[in-house]
């Protein structure tokens, strides 16, 4: 029966699909292909290069019958490679420039920004009012006797061209709360007058001549209208300079060669502070992985001794602090370690009368972020550990416990040396882990305590991670450049763990093929 | 060990019970803590773990309705902790989709389909894997400010943008359906094949109801990840109405208005139900992790 329906189905489905599938796949591809327009022209050539050569690979893999099996791979690749390998390609590229907030926009848009400002000309501004006429409207400029009245026209929001010529009397106007409805409207409107001049609305209740404060030269440059003065564009700082050499904003981001990575090694300001938190970011993660692991490990052992009663219990409660989602654990850890109001300094004080400056003391705010990382860390380790010490024969240690081995010796020479190999992937996976701790750091404690006496704010308690986050979204001005830097730093340390790992699994892999 | 002496086995019995006991009383603190101060008046910690006067103020504020004190004065709720709680669910609901569609599909790929670069493709996704996306939000900020100029549906303070970016934590998931995938076997595909079947086929009517289990598990420890997730949706959710609660609740615990009690009620009130989730489905969750990265 399964026979017949494997054969009736299959075989017909794809002749009747085919041409809704071509159709899809060229419908998603225009679309695509129009975004990456969109991101060309907006300064993003980069990600539109990338999308570009993923949306070609998609046409062609999807309408040729060759490439049918990289269909199967094609979305989780092109994810990974524009969410998690193109991010990382393109902060090292950051990093190489100076992007930040002064120097925020495309070169192009920065242009844009200062053509598109204007100057009011004051001599020429002139009280309107409007006239309107079955649900057409005219402009009238009042002048001595009469005044100028324009052609009738629409104001629908599109932009339009209006002549106006004498009249002898003045029409009838709208009143003035009549009028504030359609300002939006009147903005679109240019009004042609006689001697040529061509107005626009310039006040509440005023037209006048509006021109552009600067006019584009063929070579880039930018010359005022108002007093000739011109702005050169330079493209090694990303500003436009004035004829005095003074930067003027707003600035774009221009490739300053390796001009962060010298801030970096060169400013004491940075280096120094950056120099601390590499070491806590290794340590920080050394102590998290060592303890949990060393905690898991003895309530794993415990759990397993086989006189223990209740042990679906205790395993439950054990695990509690792991399945809490940890943002919520964080914060209510970041309460309860308060110093002021917090509930553990309120304990301290009732039993010992002390009250641990858990917030303002480096150490004390080192030692806080590591028991609450070890709160979170070791029921990970607890179960994994649980799982690797049933694969442990128990008649191994059998046979040492009757040569006289005490427990400790047990351990140590024989449940030890058994499980690490399996287990060392895992450690060095959770080593890089809480090397970018992020949420702990940005949740617990932001850093704090600051450092004294940095160029860029950094804390005793900040991980590279946090560091790099600090600088580019929360109290620094948005250094991206400098934070990109910083950043590579951080993949060239991560690739060295991660190609660690990968070795670490092929020998356990291999371990493991061979028994 | 083998022959216990009675004495002393009852001795290491007690010892074993109450270093456990102890441990757990020590862990189960922070959470006994919470539930007393939700129950709590004001937002400082004064008073006993027994709340002397206990009061459901912060559990209407939690749920959104505002709270008449005794002495007539109405305390309106101070963040929408419901509509964060609606943002995190949405997103993690759509995300978590996608993620398993990816998923089960590429570990489907890998597992069965051949085709040139194989190995060396799975590799490379195991050492991308070690990259966390958390590290590259400048970038990430950068392409969504970006691609917010073609359409503001994947700008910044957009919930596509960040499903999309939730969408490429697909590795550690492939390892672990596609060590469910190496584990099938190989002959329900020769079958497959002989009776006429494309790969996709194979992989729609054989391997995709066999892997429901797994894809179910798959679903869940997706969902609770982006739930989690705190770095990407602070940097790419800026207005308060589109942010998530793992976002939100940091608001509670600002130094200048600290809402001790009020964190404590939505604490409880958003984390309980993910809890549930999670503890039914932890079993699966390590040995998918022990598993999937093990066995290569």
């Amino acid at each position: 029966m399964s026979d017949i329906a494997l054969r009736s189905e299959p075989v017909a489905r794809p002749r009747d699909f085919r041409w809704l599938g071509i159709t899809i796949v060229l419908l998603l591809t225009a679309a695509c292909l129009y975004a990456v327009w969109t991101l060309y022209i907006m300064g993003q050539p980069l990600l539109a290069m990338l999308i570009l050569v993923l949306v070609v690979a998609f046409a062609i893999i999807f309408t040729q019958r060759r490439f049918y099996a990289s269909r199967f791979i094609f979305p989780g690749v092109a994810a990974l490679l524009i969410f998690t390998a193109f991010p990382v390609v393109y902060t090292i590229y950051i990093g190489f420039t100076n992007y930040s907030f002064l120097n925020l926009l495309s070169y192009e848009r920065a242009r844009e920004v200062l053509l598109s400002r204007s100057v009011i000309d004051s001599e020429s501004e002139r009280p309107f009012g409007l006239v309107s006429q079955n649900g057409q409207y005219q402009l009238f400029l009042p002048e001595a006797a009469g005044g100028l009245l324009s052609d009738p026209f629409a104001l629908d929001g599109t932009a339009v061209e209006v002549a106006a010529n004498p009249v002898e009397a003045a029409p009838e106007t709208l009143a003035m709360r009549d009028l504030v409805p359609l300002r939006a409207n009147l903005g679109l409107v240019t009004v042609t007058i006689p001697d040529g001049k061509s107005l626009k609305l310039s006040g509440l209740r005023t037209f006048a001549a509006i021109t552009p404060e600067y006019e584009l030269q063929d070579d880039g440059r930018l010359v005022s209208t108002l007093d000739g003065s011109t702005l050169t564009p330079d493209q090694s700082v990303g500003f436009y300079r004035d004829d005095a050499g003074k930067t003027v904003p707003p600035g774009w981001a221009v490739n300053i060669g390796t001009g962060n990575f010298e801030k970096v090694f060169n400013s004491a300001g940075i280096r120094a502070p950056l120099f601390a938190i590499f070491i806590w970011t290794v340590s920080f993660a050394f102590l998290s992985v060592t303890l949990t692991f060393a905690l898991g490990l003895l309530l794993a052992m415990v759990l397993q001794w086989p006189h223990l009663r209740f042990k679906p219990l205790y395993r439950l409660l054990l695990i509690l602090p792991y399945s809490v989602p940890a943002f919520i654990s964080i914060l209510i850890f970041k309460g309860l370690f308060n110093q002021n109001y917090g509930e553990i300094n309120l304990i301290l004080k009732f039993l010992f009368g002390i009250a641990p400056e858990w917030n303002t003391d480096a150490w004390l705010a080192r030692s806080m972020i590591v028991i609450v990382n070890v709160w979170l860390g070791y029921p990970y380790m607890m179960l994994l550990a649980m799982g690797f010490l049933q694969a442990v024969p128990a008649d191994h240690a059998k046979a040492a416990a009757l040569e006289g081995a005490g427990p400790i010796r047990v351990f140590f020479s024989i449940t030890l040396p058994q499980i690490l190999p399996p287990f060392l992937p895992l450690l060095i996976a959770s080593f890089a882990f809480n090397f970018n701790n992020l949420v702990l750091v940005l949740l617990l404690t932001r850093g704090l305590p600051d450092m004294i006496g940095t160029v860029v704010p950094a804390g005793h308690t900040d991980i590279l991670a946090s560091f790099t986050y600090r600088i580019s979204f929360l109290d620094s001005g948005q250094q991206f450049g400098l934070s990109g830097a910083i950043s590579l730093v951080i993949f060239v340390i991560v690739t060295v763990i991660a190609y660690a790992n990968f070795v670490a699994v092929r020998r356990a892999a291999a371990k493991g093929g061979t028994t | 060990m083998i022959v216990e002496n009675p004495r002393e086995l009852r001795w290491k019995k007690v010892a074993a019970h109450g270093f456990l006991i102890a441990f757990i009383a020590l862990i189960m603190f922070p959470f006994l803590v919470v539930v007393s101060i939700s129950l709590r008046e004001g937002n400082f910690s004064v008073g006993s773990l027994l709340p002397d006067r206990p009061t459901l103020e912060h559990w209407y504020l939690a749920f959104g309705q505002p709270f008449t004190r005794a002495d007539g004065t109405v305390v309106q709720p101070p963040y929408p902790v419901m509509w964060w709680m609606f943002n995190s669910v949405k997103i993690a609901l759509i995300a978590s989709v996608g993620v398993v569609v990816i998923s089960t599909i590429s570990a489907y790929a890998f597992s069965r389909v051949k085709f040139r670069g194989r190995s060396g493709l799975l590799d490379a996704l195991f050492i991308i894997q070690m990259f966390p996306t958390t590290l590259a939000l400048i970038a990430l900020y950068s392409i969504f400010d970006g691609l917010g100029d073609v359409t503001p549906l994947l700008g910044i303070d957009s919930h596509w943008s960040v499903i999309l970016v939730y969408l490429s934590w697909v590795t550690l998931h492939i390892w672990t359906i596609k060590g469910y995938f190496d584990s099938v076997d190989p002959a329900l595909d020769k079958a497959a094949q002989i009776d006429g079947a494309t790969p996709w086929q194979t992989f729609r009517f054989v391997f995709l109801p066999l892997a429901v289990p797994i894809v179910a598990v798959v679903f869940v420890l997706s969902f609770i990840g982006i739930i989690n997730d705190y770095p990407i949706a602070s940097v790419l959710l800026r207005s308060q109405e589109t942010l998530t609660i793992a976002v939100g609740s940091r608001f509670y615990l600002n130094e200048k208005l600290y809402l001790w009690g009020d964190f404590a009620a939505a604490a409880i009130l958003s984390g309980l139900p993910i809890t549930i989730v999670f503890l039914m489905a932890q079993r699966y969750l390590v040995s998918g992790l022990s598993e999937g990265s093990v066995k290569g």
